[in-house]
């Protein structure tokens, strides 16, 4: 079921199995039937390890979700709670114990806190007076989530937030731990790259780590060749702006997680043969999303304008298998059409699937539709998509960025959601080297009387991460940094792309941009650019043990691991996967990150926590 | 807005720049249609029939069955325990590949490690040696570190491996063993650790000890944001308004200051305004209010006082004039508030004076901040009628945006005049055929037409 994992240029199975096999000792250690009680969110990452099957051939009779009061009766010997180290849930857990019934047949508790266990949520449950009750706390070290051949993730939501507002660096501890395991399994990286100071933090703590373990040399030849270590506020820019790529669309409008999506139902309805569609479901329609579907490993990396043109081509296809047997006239003939048909099913209804969610997308961003329609609703829609998409584009060009948009102005007029208002007015922050104090003030007026002055907090903390902030120096570089590294190209072409910048019809992602620079030319080419972004950029080398070191052939390519520290795009991760296909690059990429997002749920992560409105 | 498709085509040209176009549109649109006729007509060839082997179960909410967030549901119903569908994980891995598992690889030696535990902990350990025990989660006594300089060294040694959960646990100790005033002290020439530190209390929630940590910092700006911060945990709206006024003195930079002001002030009006809401006003018998005006944006609120007190005099502290002044409101902001909430009210009279001003000679024109296409945008989405739109529309000077939404709208007469303006008669020949037969509107096209007067240009 994980076979998509393999198919890469990296064999990611090998960390999945690993993880698996580590998830199994744990299991055995609580001898005897069991009951896992799961933080919730903890069970889409989980899924991408381990199906229920595994847990039940260790003895899991029982699942249930953490939740206050007395825990659900189970005939079991152990109780299990998976959680992630937070305080809140330590309370939920003590209370679960105390309401246990203690003359009713004793049950083992046991704590697994995954990624890390936490001193100081152990140091609340003893507060708690629980801590004694616990036979094992142990910590699964799921730091790297494998997520598709050449995708892993850590799925830590507040990294970005904790690195760059908060200034802790626990995330990074992890994210150097999580690359030391990459280097058990895959060999030692010897060449790292880095640019920001959380990059170099993390090379810092893995080379000091690699000195710990000196004794045990690593003897598995290298897999991969380089890691480039990336901060995310190195190019603040990217995010912000609205993906172009089909999944990057689906990731925008409807969000993925874990790599699930859900989407409106109403287009899924399948009409059988004369059935009326009456019962349309109300659910939402969930699917899930991976190179594993042959049909989406195709179209998701494409520029959407020419998702439509791939789907009719692959219908013809379908078609034209479907129709082979009226061809089909011996037995030997209809029986190997037969054979086929589960296949041609799954396409089919994998063909079925992605015609629903372009027509879904298409009715957002297609300013035209409404000539076709008489609905309302969709030319608002579309409308705003376009416009919003206009003023996107003015500002990653550098018109107009140093005075008060009337767009957004008009946004926050109309009550626009806040989360949009404030990708706007961060981008035309980034795109100016900072705001003129005076539009930097109005916007923040307006932002504030319309949606309410405590969110003061947020635009707080927007500045500090410096995604928002006034002009200090009257020089602008962005002009300087986006001509040098080509950052906006004129004819981006959409449907037959010759460069990255198609993922943003126009705008190439600068993080890319310095990847694609570092394969080649190099990035002494860029030196003056490199200066005007923030933290320092360096090389560091590993020593490998003689004998490991790479006899290449003639014509192989070379492979690099990109760390995105503090999250990365769906439409990044498209640019790269474009390179690697291209011909002459001579590379092939391998994206981690500590968490995939986009503008919205980036933003959303940076905003005073909305929980702190419940005492 | 709607932009006429010449129009558009003439701006896409003449900008430097590119948009998410659809160049082919008709084609691409097509395409999609294509692909739907095809799937929907094979849809109808074989029986639905999910191929088992092959394809994971899914069930109709996507989730695969017999994935973990799936069978936490089905477990917890004791109805469905017996029946988990069979599902084959096997990998097809060969299974030499991965013999170990993640942490066997920082593992090192186990059996030192045993022994290491039953090891008597009290021992002498040194802060480097402790450090590395409480990676390795074993137990260790901080205990024995009694001084100062102990209790540093044993900190710095943990902030030395990076490990966070390290670094708070030293942290809990020194903050049970010192005093304030040293901790903070030792703290401010050790960021790493403050910075853990301050992590530590905002998760812990220890609001007053952080406050002090600030404040001893002299990080007073942060101070004043996380006491203004606590306001949101106040739901009695008195007592939120008397904390808010008692942090309006707190060391905000300048313009935060002027913002936490306006709050306080936002919400003593707000506190006022919500008293008057008496059942005797026709008005709210009318609109009957759907929730409470405390606690909601200024924008909002001022919507609420154009909609319920539009007509008081400036006096009062629920007069729009009056909330627009404290508040120095934009000019913008405020037209497209009061705008909005009169033309909900169909007050069309109130939304025309709005627009309408006099010159010295005493001559009224109209005039607006924004532009006339959003204010005949937002009148249409309150349903005004074509009289009162075809009079913003009239004001659109662009031409093309103008005929644009006078056809988006239906002001025939607007379209007509422009046409006339134009001296297009092959547009207003076309147009005749888009009005009602025998209507007024046709009429005037024939008149127009037919008029000598006019000297068409085609």
């Amino acid at each position: 079921m994980a076979a998509h994992l393999s198919y890469g240029r990296v064999n990611l199975n090998i960390l999945r199995e690993a993880a698996r096999k580590e998830l199994r000792e744990f299991l055995d250690k609580c001898a005897g039937s069991k009951a896992i009680v799961w933080d919730e969110y903890l069970t889409g990452p989980f899924g991408l390890i381990a199906q229920y099957s595994l847990l039940k051939e260790h003895e899991v009779e029982k699942m249930f979700t953490l939740k206050g009061g007395r825990l659900p009766a189970a005939d079991v010997k152990n109780i299990i709670f998976f959680v992630r180290p937070r305080l809140e849930l330590m309370d939920i857990i003590a209370e679960n114990v105390f309401s246990e019934d203690k003359m009713h047949s004793p049950r083992d508790f046991h704590i697994l806190f995954v990624p890390r266990r936490s001193m100081l949520c152990e140091q609340r449950l003893k507060e708690q007076g629980v801590l004694g009750s616990f036979t094992n706390i142990d910590e699964y070290i799921l730091d790297l989530i494998p997520y598709d051949g050449d995708l892993l993730s850590m799925e830590s939501e507040s990294a970005f937030r904790e690195c760059y507002l908060e200034n802790d660096q626990t995330s990074l501890y992890h994210t150097a731990k999580g690359l030391m395991t990459l280097q058990a399994l895959y060999g030692t990286i010897p060449q790292i790259y880095g640019k920001g100071e959380c990059a170099r933090h993390v090379a810092n703590m893995m080379l000091r780590m690699k000195r710990e373990f000196a004794g045990s040399q690593n003897q598995i030849l290298p897999v991969f060749d380089t890691l480039l270590l990336l901060d995310r506020n190195v190019d603040l820019l990217t995010p912000l702006a609205t993906q172009l790529t089909y999944e990057g669309l689906i990731d925008e409008i409807y969000g993925i997680t874990n790599g699930y999506v859900k989407l409106p139902p109403e287009k899924f309805a399948q009409k059988k043969q004369g059935e009326t569609g009456k019962d349309l479901p109300t659910e939402p329609k969930k699917l899930q999303l991976n190179s594993a579907e042959e049909l989406y490993a195709e179209i998701r990396d494409k520029n959407f304008n020419a998702v439509g043109a791939a789907l009719s081509k692959k219908a013809k296809i379908i078609s034209a298998a479907f129709e082979e047997r009226h061809n089909a006239k011996t037995v030997g003939e209809i029986k190997q059409f037969v054979s086929q048909l589960p296949h041609m099913q799954a396409a089919r209804s994998s063909l079925a699937n992605h015609t629903s969610i372009a027509e879904l997308i298409k009715d957002i961003t297609s300013l035209l539709y409404y000539n076709k329609t008489s609905c309302n609703s969709l030319v608002s829609a579309s409308e705003a998509f376009f416009d919003n998409l206009t003023v996107e584009q003015e500002f990653m060009t550098g018109v107009d960025t140093d005075k008060v948009n009337t767009y957004i102005e008009d946004c926050i007029a109309q009550k626009d959601p806040l989360i949009k208002i404030l990708r706007l007015v961060c981008m035309q922050s980034v795109c100016n080297n900072g705001l003129k104090q005076k539009v930097l003030d109005y916007y923040k007026r307006e932002i504030l009387q319309t949606y309410g002055y405590e969110h003061m907090l947020t635009l707080n903390n927007l500045e500090k991460t410096g995604l928002l902030k006034p002009q200090t120096s009257s020089r602008n570089n962005y002009p300087t940094i986006r001509k040098t590294l080509k950052l906006w190209m004129e004819d981006a072409n959409e449907q037959n792309p010759n460069d990255i910048s198609y993922v943003y019809s126009g705008y190439a992602p600068l993080s890319i941009r310095l990847t694609q620079v570092l394969a080649r030319p190099g990035w002494r080419s860029i030196e003056e650019v490199l200066k005007m972004l923030p933290g320092p950029h360096f090389e560091e080398r590993q020593q490998l043990p003689a004998g490991l070191h790479k006899k290449r052939q003639q014509g192989e390519n070379r492979t690099t691991l990109v760390f995105f520290l503090g999250g990365v795009t769906y439409a990044e991760i498209a640019a790269l996967r474009f390179l690697s296909q291209m011909e002459d690059s001579g590379m092939e990429y391998i994206i981690a990150t500590t968490k995939l997002i986009n503008g919205t749920s980036w933003i959303k992560s940076l905003m005073d926590r909305p929980e702190s409105q419940s005492p | 807005m709607m932009k006429s498709k010449a129009d558009e085509e003439d701006y896409w040209n003449s900008s430097k720049f590119k948009a998410f176009t659809f160049d082919d549109e008709d084609d691409e649109f097509t395409k999609l249609k294509e692909s739907r006729q095809a799937v929907n007509s094979i849809c109808g060839l074989v029986e639905e029939e999910e191929d088992e082997d092959e394809v994971e179960k899914v069930s109709w909410s996507g989730e695969p069955v017999g994935s973990i967030s799936w069978s936490v549901r089905e477990t917890a119903s004791s109805l469905r325990e017996q029946s988990f569908p069979k599902i084959d994980t096997t990998p097809s891995l060969p299974k030499n590949s991965s013999g170990y598992s993640l942490s066997s690889l920082f593992k090192g030696k186990e059996g030192e490690r045993e022994m290491m535990d039953c090891a008597d902990y009290v021992s002498d350990w040194s802060p480097e040696e402790t450090v590395h025990r409480m990676q390795q989660g074993k137990a260790v006594s901080l205990e024995k570190f009694r001084s100062l300089q102990e209790k540093l060294l044993l900190l710095d040694e943990a902030v030395g491996v990076h490990d966070g959960n390290v670094i708070t646990a030293v942290l809990i100790y020194l903050k049970k063993s010192l005093s304030k005033e040293v901790l903070f002290r030792e703290l401010e020439s050790r960021q790493t650790a403050l910075r853990h530190f301050i992590h530590y209390l905002t998760e812990s929630k220890e609001q007053r000890l952080l406050l002090e940590l600030y404040r001893a910092l002299g990080r007073t700006e942060d101070e004043a944001l996380l006491q203004y911060k606590e306001h949101l945990r106040i739901t009695d709206e008195n007592k939120r308004r008397d904390f808010l006024k008692s942090c309006v003195s707190l060391p905000f930079s300048p313009e935060d200051a002027g913002h936490v002001q306006d709050h306080y002030t936002l919400l003593e009006r707000q506190i006022i305004i919500e008293a008057e809401t008496g059942g005797k006003v026709e008005i709210f018998q009318k609109f009957p209010r759907r929730a409470s005006i405390l606690n909601m944006p200024l924008i909002t609120t001022l919507y609420y006082c154009c909609f319920y007190h539009y007509a008081e005099t400036e006096g009062t502290y629920s007069s729009p004039a009056n909330i627009r002044q404290t508040f120095r409101i934009a000019e913008k902001q405020y037209f497209v508030t009061a705008l909005a909430a009169r033309a909900k009210l169909k007050a069309w009279h109130d939304v025309d004076a709005l627009f309408t001003s006099r010159n010295w000679l005493g001559f009224t024109r109209k005039k607006s901040p924004l532009s006339f296409s959003r204010v005949a945008d937002i009148l249409s989405k309150n349903n005004a009628p074509v009289q009162v739109l075809q009079e913003y529309v009239g004001l659109v000077d662009d031409v093309e945006l103008r005929v644009a939404l006078a056809q988006k709208y239906k002001c025939h007469f607007i379209v007509i005049s422009t046409y006339r303006d134009l001296k297009d008669r092959q547009l207003l020949l076309g147009y005749r055929g888009k009005v009602e037969r025998g209507s007024e509107e046709e009429r005037k096209i024939d008149e127009l037409l037919s008029n000598p007067q006019i000297r068409w240009k085609n």
